[in-house]
């Protein structure tokens, strides 16, 4: 065996499998889940690939515990990672929290599900995407990557660690089970084309009491355990040094607002977009799956003579407004289709109804991608 | 002239002035015992990480202690801890914490910890009460105690946490009183050098939110009827249930050996590379 950390080359792969590689092709050496459709290939090959690489796959007591060990082994220098679908993520929200509060780096992967609750586990729908934004109590910004094919699994999950390590903060993949049981082309190339980030960590012998680990909106090193950094970790609101601060509101005030602006003040370098709208005067705006959808309605009225261009969301968070603003302004009219109720269309409007006339084309059924003839029904309704 | 510096001083956090602990609060016995049995071993604060979750009792690592110290959620420091050993397996990782933290809302990770027998320490320090939060019930509050929120008295059974600890699997575990400083230092320097789940109970007095509301004394009060209701495995032996309630059987009540998790995953990891087990 004695297997290696990159599988360079071409494959028939599944996309929750293709995640799992990138994961493992990006340095993650510690993961833990638990069990749950449709995200149980992700951890499956994780537990038979990272032994063979040095790493390993924890199945813990509930996706409490497995967020709470990818924190802990965060902070002993591992890069990690967890993944699962809506209903661990409910169970996940404290611990992500606390991740995004003491800047943790990890990754946590949602192939979303048929929701609310238990909701239909192997059917997919995009209905966790503000959950990732919002769902853990207090004001704070989150990263979030929609892939929309098993390539991008592989992809997406690399560039998920390198900004989870370069900004210090837990980061989303949001996938579903259509892309995670995908089975496309992937191909893993060679290690060397692969751009891999760690942490920076303070220079080694430095006097821990002069250590700012915390709260720096350009990401503060972080004082990793056993080192002989002498850490102070706390979710408790605390200053650079990690020193805890319950009585004087400025320094909460401080601690909700450089956490955030820590994200804010990098969306420009951490924003990706897909833009295919030249000249186009009806735009689709999706994400995930539903933009292969959104791309195929395209190019067939595009070869029936109407303007239609696409503007793909890849990080959903911190929300694009800017690249919203910059197409809503060529755009006459702009159709936001998403596999839910429309979880990112009031975002979307917010930020283009100002220049275009904003409209939302749901699935005929949730659950089920847009039939791109629908799509297209759509767009001949609009360009009248 | 020379200044008088306590000992243990070395041991906590230059930029901690005070104590948050009320006075006669039991967690500062704990916390002398904790350093004084890595003193005791010879060891540095740097061979440690320290986790703990929410609580009176979770505030004795976080901030006192200078090393590197994870404060958690409520419940959680278990199965924080668990993933930094796996991270760091090299270092000694310490949990602290209180009873409703370890055992109410994190009992899962407690049982589930001590069965996997994972390497590291955990101290649970019982007070039989919701202490930071201002005095409720826990599932260690004996029946019948009024508190905040059973204003009539408890109506559930408590836990005896280190029977819940030694059934789960467990292979090192102590309880002991804050009447008993130095058996629980020898007992925690014991469990430093487990190669396996390592378990300390502690009872410790809560004169504030346990003492004064339901009228059962001071922190001396507290003490001295810990000693009252002290006794050995071997008496405890000779007792029926019946004659035990209310007893505190203190003492080392498992040290075995077995499967340690950390080593098992190690061979693990050997036979994924295709070496020998
Ligand atoms: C999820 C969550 N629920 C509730 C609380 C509030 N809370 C803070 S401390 C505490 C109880 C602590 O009791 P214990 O663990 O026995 O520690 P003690 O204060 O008695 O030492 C509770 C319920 C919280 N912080 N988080
Ligand atoms: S409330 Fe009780 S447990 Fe908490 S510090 Fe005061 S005496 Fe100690
Ligand atoms: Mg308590």
């Amino acid at each position: 065996m004695n297997e290696k950390r990159v599988l360079t080359g071409r494959y028939f792969m599944m996309g929750n499998v293709a995640c799992a590689e990138g994961a493992i092709a990006a340095g993650c050496e510690f993961t833990a889940g638990y069990p749950i459709t449709p995200a149980t290939e992700i951890a499956n090959r994780l537990a038979e690939r990272l032994p063979q690489v040095g790493g390993g796959f924890f199945q813990m007591e509930d996706e409490i515990s497995a967020i709470a060990a990818v924190i802990g082994a965060s902070w002993a220098g591992r890069k990690a990672m967890t993944v699962t679908s809506g209903p661990g993520i409910s169970l996940m929200l404290e611990n992500i929290g606390f991740a995004v509060g003491v800047e943790t780096p990890c990754v946590i992967v949602n192939v979303q599900r048929g929701a609310p609750t238990t909701g239909m586990p192997t059917v997919g729908v995009q209905g966790d995407m503000v959950q990732a934004r919002r769902g853990s109590h207090g004001d704070y910004e989150i990263i979030a990557l929609c892939p929309s094919s098993p390539q991008e699994m592989f992809d997406h999950t690399v560039i998920a660690f390198n900004y989870a390590e370069t900004y210090r903060t837990p980061v989303f993949i949001l996938s579903d089970a259509f892309v995670g049981h995908m089975r496309e082309e992937v191909i893993i190339p060679e290690p060397e084309k692969i751009r891999t980030v760690y942490r920076k960590i303070p220079e080694s012998g430095t006097d821990p009491q002069k250590i700012r680990g915390f709260l720096d909106e350009d990401v503060a090193p972080m004082p990793i355990f056993g080192k002989g950094f002498k850490a102070h970790v706390t979710s408790s609101c605390h200053d650079e040094y990690g020193k805890r601060n319950l009585i004087d509101i400025s320094a909460l005030d401080k601690f909700i607002r450089k956490l955030s602006n820590k994200i804010l003040k990098h969306k420009e370098e951490i924003t990706i977009v897909e833009r295919d709208y030249e000249g186009a005067e009806i735009v689709l705006v999706s994400y995930g799956a539903v933009a292969r959808a959104a791309a195929t309605a395209a190019s067939q009225a595009r070869k029936e003579g109407i303007p239609v261009g696409t503007l793909r969301l890849i990080t959903v968070w911190p929300f694009p407004g800017e690249e919203i603003e910059k197409m809503a302004r060529k755009a006459k009219q702009v159709i936001v289709l998403e596999n839910n109720l429309g979880q990112i269309y009031p975002y979307i409007k917010a930020e283009a109804a100002h220049f275009a006339e904003v409209s939302f084309l749901p699935p005929r059924l949730v659950g089920e991608i847009q039939d791109p003839e629908d799509i297209l029904r759509k767009i001949r309704e609009v360009s009248k | 002239m020379s200044e008088l510096v306590h000992p243990f001083h070395r041991f906590i956090r230059p930029s901690v002035t005070h104590t948050t602990f009320c006075p006669g609060c039991g967690d500062g016995i704990v916390a002398q015992s904790i350093l004084r049995a890595i003193d005791g071993l010879g060891m540095d604060l740097d061979d440690f990480v320290f986790v703990s979750g929410i609580g009176c009792a979770a505030w004795i690592p976080s901030p006192f202690f200078n090393a590197d110290v994870l404060h958690t959620t409520h419940g959680r420091p278990i199965a924080f801890a668990f993933g930094i050993k796996m991270g760091l397996p090299e270092k000694k990782v310490m949990v602290v914490s209180g009873d409703g933290d370890l055992v109410a809302i994190g009992g899962n990770h407690l049982i589930q910890n001590a069965r996997r027998n994972v390497e590291m320490v955990v101290i649970c320090i019982n007070n039989g009460i919701y202490g930071m939060t201002g005095g409720q019930a826990a599932p260690t509050t004996p029946m019948g105690i009024r508190t905040t929120t059973t204003p009539y008295g408890t109506v559930e059974n408590t836990f005896n946490i280190s029977r819940l600890v030694i059934a789960a699997g467990a292979s090192f575990v102590a309880c002991w009183t804050t009447f008993h400083p130095r058996q629980l230092t020898s007992s925690i320097e014991k469990a430093i050098q487990k190669k396996g789940f390592a378990f300390i109970e502690v009872f410790s007095q809560c004169p504030i939110q346990f003492g004064r509301k339901t009228g059962v004394g001071s922190a001396v009060q507290m003490m001295e009827d810990y000693k009252k209701r002290s006794i050995s495995p071997k008496e405890a032996a000779k007792l029926s249930e019946e004659e035990l309630r209310g007893k505190i059987v203190v003492g080392e009540l498992v040290d075995i050996e077995k499967p340690e998790m950390l080593e098992e995953v190690k061979r693990m990891k050997n036979k994924a590379k295709g070496g020998s087990e």
